[in-house]
């Protein structure tokens, strides 16, 4: 009797799987295209940036220039990412939640960003508050300057990372409905009673979902703002500009030293996400 | 607090919803809204609750004009087909909600709210589940929390919509008896909408059968049942057997029966429990058949007849002893008597 359904059970295992060789060979081929083309170069970036030891790498680090980048980053990010947490959250409650003309269209305008080329959003903001742009006459009359400054590179980053809040949360809410919400407005609660009590705590999770991807983007930038910055050294060098500009000088070691900061912040946001994913699914 | 409806039409683009619809709900009554999906009943108990605007027409409480009234101030209850349990909130939370998003000066205090809720809890047989999340609960328990939120507040109106359409048939059975009960003992103007006849025929002190954006008939369940005003309400109320009228005698039960004369375009309608079977020809008008199936469990034995005569199918519900008395198989002639006959206005269509 036990033979008989352990022979049952092998034989219904056997038929849902591909043979031995099959599987071993696509997970190999799998794993081959990622040691290749993504732990490779991750450990090239330490390897390069530790070559001539621990004292250099250190002094690349803590060189003004290297701090003013890191400070400019972390200002940058600090600025785009709450702004655009607001932006995100208001454009996917107003489109999940209401009824109004008008919603395809702006749909539409939160994809644009994505659907854009960063060095092209760059363009667009020089073309509209540079010196020849259409803007760029009142705003030097009025001693504004945008371009070449760090508010053009704060604005370019919240041009570029705009959907990443909206587009996480909008299929989430969608899926919710509106039922939670007319229930809690049957029972008395008022817009904002709704919002905080109803609404947020079931996206609360895809919210901070989009804030680590969009986190990331904003600190990891480089072609639109690469347009807008001008590259002053210690005034308006992010941290992705300021790798580009000591590798064009050779200096390797410093540059692969600064970049593997920007590494770090992509193995922690894939942490981030990760974890995030496992608390989701419970 | 009883509801005046009137005049109340609603469009969905160029779909008709409501059409002119005019109903009164006496104070303390549980009212049932059936009808097919699409028959507008949902729309009706939403514009009531103030989840949707009507398009013309006004809905009164107790004489009071409503319709401009936002729905937070309507104090209504509702509840939801699918509960709409707020998910990250445990029971107790869900229930106490109502009461906890009050303006300050009108909150009651924490110990207040307690007592409430544990009130409540004790009502819907779960008091000791005040701590779980709605993801922990059963389709039935999670249904009567919806309904313990919605009584929180001590509504003057309860609107549910299909409350038990979720639900498995047992549980189902359970729970509209449930609510019945809990009516008898708080008398909360109760409307509640389902698409189950038995449901509506069972719960409800009145029963408002809907049609196509229109109400058909509105009467107590004996009166919708036993004196349907539409081949609709009659159709949709129960089985039923159409015999095509042939001109002969006033009498309608005998003219509709009778194998001679002219089609008049007039239909007859039977309930299946109103067949008569027997195995030899009785009166003139009896209709010779063949049985072709027999469904013999349940209360209700259910026989279908070919007439043999047109080729039309008869259904026949026997009571559980005449079904054994008579012994019926399979491809056996008998003769079927249809008794009850009601007749509509010709040009009514189904």
């Amino acid at each position: 009797m036990t033979t008989k359904t352990a022979t049952l059970s092998s034989t219904s295992h056997q038929a849902l799987t591909e043979p031995k060789a099959v599987r071993w060979l696509l997970t190999g081929l799998a794993l081959a295209f990622l040691v290749l083309f993504l732990v490779v170069p991750l450990a090239a970036v330490f390897v390069q940036a530790l070559e001539k030891g621990l004292d250099a790498y250190w002094a690349a680090i803590i060189e003004p220039d290297a701090l003013a980048a890191i400070r400019l980053t972390l200002i940058v990010a600090g600025i785009s990412v709450p702004l655009n947490l607001v932006f995100g959250i208001s454009a996917a409650w107003a489109i999940t939640k209401f009824k109004f003309r008008g919603k395809a269209f702006l749909i539409t305008l939160i994809d644009l960003p994505f659907s854009v080329s960063p060095v092209i959003s760059g363009l667009i903001y020089v073309l509209l508050f540079g010196l020849q742009g259409w803007l760029g006459p009142w705003l030097s009359a009025h001693d504004i300057r945008l371009i070449f400054a760090v508010p053009g590179i704060v604005l370019v980053t919240i041009f570029v990372t705009f959907p990443f809040v909206a587009r996480q949360l909008i299929p989430l809410m969608q899926a919710q409905g509106v039922e939670e919400e007319e229930a809690a407005m049957v029972l008395g609660a008022s817009g904002w009673q709704i919002f905080f009590r109803v609404t947020m705590p079931n996206v609360i999770w895809g919210v901070l979902y989009g804030v680590i991807l969009c986190n990331a983007r904003a600190m990891g930038e480089f072609g639109a703002v690469s347009v807008v910055s001008g590259h002053i050294r210690g005034l308006t060098n992010t941290l992705p500009l300021h790798v580009e500009i000591l590798y064009n000088e050779y200096n390797f070691v410093a540059a692969f030293a600064v970049a593997t900061l920007l590494a770090l912040l992509a193995i922690l946001t894939l942490v981030a996400k990760a974890l995030l994913e496992k608390k989701v699914r419970h | 607090m009883g509801i005046q409806i009137q005049n109340i039409s609603k469009k969905f683009g160029t779909y008709t919803a409501l059409d002119q619809i005019d109903l009164t709900v006496p104070s303390g009554e549980l009212v049932a809204l059936l009808g097919p999906s699409g028959s507008g009943k949902t729309t009706l108990l939403r514009i009531i609750a103030g989840l949707e605007t009507p398009d013309t027409g006004s809905i009164h409480f107790n004489g009071e004009v409503a319709t401009q009234r936002h729905v937070r101030d309507r104090r209504v209850g509702f509840v939801f087909q699918h509960y709409a349990l707020f998910q990250h909130m445990t029971v107790f939370d869900n229930i106490a909600f109502g009461m906890t998003v009050k303006p300050k000066a009108e909150r009651p205090d924490k110990k207040h709210i307690r007592k409430r809720v544990n009130e409540l809890l004790l009502l819907i047989q779960l008091d000791n589940m005040a701590d779980r999340f709605p993801s922990q609960l059963s389709g039935g328990q999670r249904q009567r929390v919806a309904l313990a939120r919605a009584l929180a507040t001590e509504p003057k109106v309860l609107l549910l919509d299909e409350p038990f359409g979720a639900l498995d048939a047992k549980v189902r059975l359970e729970l509209r008896r449930w609510l019945r009960k809990l009516h008898d003992e708080i008398h909360v103007t109760s409307v509640f909408v389902t698409h189950d006849q038995e449901e509506a025929l069972e719960v409800a002190d009145r029963v408002v059968v809907m049609n196509q954006a229109k109400i058909e008939q509105i009467g107590t369940p004996e009166e919708v049942y036993d004196h349907p005003a539409t081949p609709f309400v009659f159709n949709f109320l129960g089985h039923v057997n159409l015999f095509h009228c042939r001109e002969s005698d006033d009498d309608q039960a005998v003219a509709i029966a009778c194998l001679n004369g002219i089609d008049t375009g007039t239909v007859g309608y039977v309930r299946p429990s109103d067949i008569c079977i027997r195995r030899n020809a009785e009166a003139a008008d009896d209709i010779a058949a063949e049985v072709i199936f027999i469904q013999g469990a349940g209360a209700l034995p259910h026989i279908e007849l070919r007439r043999l005569d047109n080729g039309e199918t008869v259904h026949a519900e026997l009571p559980r002893d005449q079904y054994r008395q008579l012994g019926l198989k399979t491809g056996e002639q008998v003769f079927v008597h249809p008794t009850n006959v009601r007749v509509f206005a010709p040009n009514y269509q189904i």
